[in-house]
């Protein structure tokens, strides 16, 4: 059963149509790429689906629930997390700090005043883990805006986790980034696609990355499906080289 | 150590605070300068909960500081002699305005929740200045004053006694600073300063904003009540300049000077506006526009406030 279901979905700012009618379906458990030339509707189809704003018209269930009009804070709560094309973390705050927001969001503390000593022990512990997990333990006490853009995204990527997403969507997560930190990205995102049966939506422009990960690939061009399947076939599709491949290359 | 200094910095804080009858009068001042020290305080200090903590500038504080000044005043007047009452009505009646009109702006950003809170504060402001037969229009609210405190075993004379109304003012600060650092220290102060932070990454945190922006109006309003009763009871007289948005525009200035991303700094920057004031009042009728010029040289030269810049030389030394 697909965990994400987008039904024919449009988003039109004044006379521009960003998404025209894009449908996709996301089964539990797989990583799927979006890809597209600049303009091609990809960033718009996430705002959509992690309800930045809602559709002009068309029709998303999450889990088989509706989830077309929800305002963001509900579709995390029932897991769908994100991270943003340019990295948004909290810049002042530190690592742990970063981390420790999310964490407590996620536990349902936010309106907590005070917080007994068990469940700021078990806080403590989750943004630990979450330290490990992100490589980032060295840096935990260092303020974020210090640190170099990779060390960022993953705070952000693991900022996201932190919610305990059931789908994650990541907006070009090795954008900017050298071939390294490219790799320990990629490297992280598959762990977490396969040791963790996490579902997941990149966009990506880096080839590589893409067909090392996806297990399918949908192609937007001017707001419209254009194609999609496995990387195999998504290769060897005569319009999307033309579309794209061949733009790229 | 870092910590260990902010201990010492606490300390050094509440011991001048509670020690300050004392040596005021040595220092050029006296008693009752100091209870309006420490009133201007509670109220930048409540303004930054709101402006330095959230992240959101609110141009319309007085608003809720008059309703505190005049809800002591005419319960004390009209309806029950008790100082006790006069503050929690006048706390009442600010914090549930703060509410209705929180809930109303709780959407609005950066420039336009700044003017709407004008806005909203001019219309309380008009009613203190016509409403003569209630309010006293525009001479303010006067024919009453501050009653001692009845403890049941005993009384505290906070009318005839400057020291003792100095102590009743403070122990309200101290109350009112400790639940807002322990608020800021929470998990409800983290999602605060989240939202300060980058508002897109909290709402997407599942972080909803407007109601936590709505909340922090609250509480931050509700302390600039206790503010304004405290400072009607001071001077045993309710001014409609209490509500006017010039005294709103007074509290940022306390906020900014001291240092609004500081805990303490509203403390300072009040300490300094009022001593400033008191002394500068004396030589000319135009102490606003000295106080205008100082305010300026602060934000060019020391951005982060006068406590700002003393932390940040310490870091780098």
């Amino acid at each position: 059963m697909s965990l994400l279901q987008v039904d024919n979905v449009s988003r039109q700012f004044g006379s521009l149509v960003a998404v025209q009618g894009v449908s996709m379906s996301v089964a539990a458990g797989e990583l799927r790429a979006v890809i597209g030339p600049n303009g091609a509707g990809k960033t718009t189809l996430f705002n959509l689906i992690s309800g930045f704003f809602p559709p002009t018209s068309g029709r998303m269930t999450f889990d088989g629930r509706d989830v077309t009009r929800l305002p963001p804070h509900r579709r995390v709560a029932i897991g769908i997390a994100r991270t943003f094309q340019i990295t948004e973390v909290f810049p002042d705050l530190t690592v742990a700090e970063n981390l420790r927001i999310a964490v407590e969001a996620a536990a349902g503390y936010r309106l907590r005043p005070w917080l007994s000593q068990r469940a700021a022990r078990e806080v403590r512990d989750r943004v630990d883990a979450l330290l490990e997990l992100g490589s980032l333990g060295a840096k935990a006490d260092r303020p974020i805006a210090e640190l170099p853009h990779g060390d960022q995204r993953a705070t952000e990527i693991m900022m996201a986790l932190a919610l305990r997403p059931r789908l994650l969507l990541l907006d070009e997560p090795t954008a900017g980034m050298g071939d390294q930190e490219t790799y320990d990205i990629t490297r992280l995102v598959r762990r977490l696609h396969q040791d963790r049966e996490l579902s997941i939506v990149l966009i990506e422009h880096d080839m590589r990355v893409i067909f090392h990960l996806a297990d399918r690939i949908l192609v937007l061009a001017e707001g419209k499906v254009l194609a999609e399947g496995t990387p195999a076939e998504i290769a060897a599709d005569e319009r999307v080289q033309a579309a794209y491949l061949g733009k790229a290359a | 150590m870092k910590a260990l200094a902010g201990r010492y910095v606490d300390l050094a804080i509440w011991l001048g605070l509670a020690t300050l009858p004392y040596w005021i009068g040595a220092a050029g001042g006296y008693t009752s300068l100091g209870t309006r020290v420490v009133v201007m305080a509670l109220a930048a200090t409540a303004l930054n909960f709101l402006l330095g903590f959230t992240g959101v500038l609110s141009f319309g504080h007085a608003a809720y500081f008059g309703l505190g000044a005049y809800g002591a005043g005419m319960t004390i007047k009209y309806l029950v002699p008790s100082t006790g009452l006069g503050i929690l009505v006048g706390v009442a009646a600010g914090t549930a305005a703060a509410a209705i009109v929180g809930a109303l702006i709780a959407r609005l950003r950066g420039v336009y929740f700044a003017m709407v809170t004008i806005a909203f504060g001019q219309v309380f402001y008009f009613i203190a200045f016509r409403w003569n037969a209630v309010t006293g229009g525009d001479d303010g609210l006067s024919g009453w004053r501050r009653l001692p405190i009845d403890l049941g075993f005993g009384s505290i004379d906070i009318l005839g006694n400057d020291q003792a109304f100095y102590y009743l003012t403070l122990a309200g600060f101290a109350v009112a600073v400790a639940v807002m650092a322990a608020l800021l220290r929470s998990p409800f102060g983290r999602s605060l300063l989240a939202i300060r932070e980058n508002e897109r990454r909290a709402r997407f945190l599942g972080i909803p904003v407007e109601q936590h922006i709505w909340l922090s109006f609250v509480v931050s309003c509700f302390f600039v009540s206790l503010a304004g009763a405290l400072y009607a009871l001071l001077n045993n007289f309710a001014d409609p300049h209490d509500l006017r948005w010039d005294q709103s525009g007074d509290f940022v200035i306390m906020a900014v000077l001291g240092g609004m991303r500081t805990f303490w700094g509203p403390l300072v920057g009040a300490a300094i506006f009022v001593v400033l004031q008191d002394y500068l009042s004396t030589l000319t009728d135009n102490w606003m526009s000295l106080i205008g010029v100082f305010f300026i040289l602060v934000v060019m030269f020391f951005p982060r406030g006068v406590l700002g810049m003393l932390r940040r030389r310490k870091a780098t030394s």
